[in-house]
């Protein structure tokens, strides 16, 4: 194909066709990737069905707080295969975080934030933030119960500013309450804000084809025996590992598509009406949780959104030479330890803050911030690493056939 | 290497998994809802159309004279099994507030088969005002607006008994087992033989709760079979797709082990 006279003659003028034959087919990779290494992919792949379901959502959908609610069931019951769109799309929100937390951990575990890689992964802080922020608002969008109390929860948060807050709410809302105004900009923005991640996303990959993917053994290539072309060998593994989450979110989307959903925000918003329990979306409910353990309600955000930032710092608290865990014996006990943590947060967050479940909210905060701030870098300093391979094709070809 | 991705789905289920039903369980205030069976469960669940009629009848002649349903188009009945000139006929019991005609005027008509189904009040004041203070919700989605929405509507629906010796009934209200903190406005509306069964199905309590359930999950999800077999055929195909996927990844893979 590199051959035809017209791609040459466009290469010759603008060299995408030489870019994207550097960075997509030959772009060396190392050739022990295993499949935790697919969920990068997987969530580029996730945030397009997002986008490109939410662009056909938009042209049925009306963000005023009158028709919200009933365009939305409209969607539903009488556009043409709307209840399919709508399903892929609440339920493609889920699975982008469940793909994103992975992709995070993953990066935790084989220390894939470490130099020479710190930008590439505050880029992608950078990417989790906004994206929290986009499905916040989107599931404003629906105008149900939920949406509606969990917009007004946490935007009140930002009245904890000292001096400033009530103006910040007040700016926020564009009114003295989560109404019509708030509904309007929220969509905007959750229109907007995908289109921005697309571009961080670029920033990203950028950053990741700068030094290549980190793997397993968390060592650098030695020389060519110790990377493959990105294409066919990783092409199709991450198209198999895309099959794969396929067939979870299918069977999400089309037997069980409410199941992550909240009941009450089937019920049209109410300002008069304060459901029971206002609880977030799931993938919220470990931050949700930390913010509901402390008493202070400054303290408590401060805490909330300390708990996503520290991990922009997280590449100067590791002082340990060696990246993967896979060689850090005790770093590796803790990795799980905080992966517990992180779950025991979520159910904490789905229950009322009150009696044990606060109890053990707050046990969990104080381990999560003694993880990132006490234990790693103590680690860093006295834990002893195991030996590292020579190389990454020494221990590949060693192993036994798989 | 493969073994690594299971793992990594069942970590990202099981976050999923445990947080949802406890989600549920904080909703529903801790009462324990007794499961029924429904046609409509499971992968392979479907809406029995003589239920959903029977569920409709039920709907109009008691629930219909306080709730409203204003989602569901007296055309969306097809959905239940009844034809064109059925529904047609059907749309024209009903009297329908339209307009303003030319005279400016608004004017009553009968129905038509893409008129919603009218709400029994002209406005939630009007529906205050004559029950006591409390508003009948619309049940249109009612079904999926409750944790474990079907089993809750009959278990609400069979739960009305007289309140335990110690508890404090205010006036007006109703004891119910399962209606969260047990007090709800709306008085038992089934009883033995409410209705009339036009298949001469015996209309006991439990038979009227069932099929009128039945109904509500249908209003709410009226695409529920449509989207079930749409996703047998997607789960078959993702299935061998991803087979091939596989044996394909095995065979460029294999010179690199």
């Amino acid at each position: 194909m590199m051959n035809h006279p017209l791609v040459k003659w466009i290469d010759h003028r603008l060299p995408i066709i030489t870019l994207m034959n550097k960075e997509l087919n030959e772009y060396p990779t190392p050739r022990n990737l295993n499949y935790w290494w697919n969920f990068g992919s997987l969530a580029g792949i996730i945030l397009v069905i997002m986008i490109l379901t939410g662009i056909v959502l938009a042209m049925q959908y009306t963000p005023h707080k009158d028709y919200a609610f009933d365009s939305v069931e409209r969607i539903m019951r009488d556009v043409n295969f709307g209840w399919m769109l709508r399903y892929i799309h609440a339920n493609g929100a889920s699975f982008f975080f469940i793909v994103v937390y992975i992709h995070i951990f993953r990066g935790l575990y084989y220390g894939s934030y470490k130099a020479p890689r710190e930008l590439l992964w505050m880029i992608g802080v950078v990417i989790l933030i906004v994206m929290m922020a986009t499905a916040f608002m989107g599931y404003v969008l629906p105008w149900g119960q939920m949406s509606f109390w969990g917009a007004t929860v946490i935007t009140n948060l930002f009245s904890a500013v000292p001096v400033f807050g009530e103006a910040i709410v007040t700016w926020l809302w564009g009114g003295f309450s989560v109404d019509n105004a708030t509904l309007n900009r929220f969509f905007a923005l959750h229109y907007l804000l995908p289109f921005v991640l697309v571009a961080i996303v670029v920033l990203h990959l950028w950053a990741l084809h700068r030094f290549g993917s980190n793997n397993p053994l968390g060592i650098d290539a030695k020389g060519p025996q110790d990377k493959i072309p990105f294409n066919p060998y990783y092409t199709i593994k991450d198209a198999f590992g895309l099959g794969v989450c396929l067939i979870f979110f299918a069977w999400f989307v089309f037997f069980a598509p409410n199941y992550l959903g909240h009941p009450d925000n089937y019920i049209p918003a109410n300002p008069l009406s304060t459901p029971a329990h206002i609880v977030p979306e799931w993938y919220f409910l470990p931050f949700y949780a930390i913010l509901r353990s402390i008493d202070n309600k400054l303290l408590g955000v401060v805490a909330m959104f300390a708990s996503i930032f520290v991990l922009f710092i997280l590449p100067w608290l590791d002082r340990s030479p060696v990246r993967s865990g896979k060689f850090r014996p005790i770093f590796k006990l803790f990795f799980w330890v905080l992966v517990l943590d992180c779950i025991v947060l979520g159910i904490c967050g789905a229950k009322p803050a009150e009696g044990k479940w606060l109890y053990i909210s707050r046990i969990g905060t104080f381990w999560y911030f003694l993880h990132f701030f006490v234990i790693i870098p103590l680690l860093g300093i006295l834990e002893r690493p195991r030996p590292l391979p020579a190389s990454i094709s020494e221990p590949v070809l060693k192993a036994p056939a798989e | 290497m493969k073994k690594l991705i299971v793992p990594a789905f069942a970590a990202a289920l099981t976050l999923g998994l445990s947080l949802a039903p406890s989600q549920q369980a904080v909703a529903a205030e801790g009462v324990a809802v007794p499961q029924q069976k429904w046609s409509f469960d499971g992968p392979f669940g479907h809406y029995d159309k003589m239920e959903l009629q029977r569920g409709f009848q039920v709907f109009r002649e008691v629930c219909a004279s306080c709730h409203g349903l204003k989602y569901i188009a007296f055309r969306d009945l097809a959905g239940l099994g009844y034809s064109p000139e059925e529904i047609k006929q059907m749309a024209e019991d009903y009297t329908i507030t339209d307009g303003p005609g030319d005279d400016g005027e608004m004017f009553d008509r009968p129905g038509k088969a893409s008129d919603r189904y009218p709400d029994p009040f002209p406005n939630d004041k009007a529906a205050a005002a004559s029950n006591g203070g409390a508003i009948p919700p619309d049940l249109s989605l009612m079904a999926k607006a409750r944790p474990d929405g079907a089993n809750y509507l009959y278990a609400l629906m069979t739960g009305y008994e007289d309140p335990p010796a110690d508890f404090d009934l205010l006036e007006g209200l109703h004891y119910n087992a399962y209606f969260p903190g047990h007090q709800i406005a709306m008085p038992s509306p089934l009883f033995e033989d409410g209705v009339t069964y036009g298949d001469e199905t015996p209309a006991t309590v439990d038979q009227m709760a069932h099929d009128v359930t039945a109904f509500l999950m249908w209003a709410a999800e009226p695409k529920m079979e449509e989207r079930k077999e749409t996703g047998i055929k997607v789960l078959i195909f993702l299935v061998i797709f991803t087979v091939l996927l596989y044996a394909a990844k095995r065979r460029v893979w294999r010179d690199i082990h």
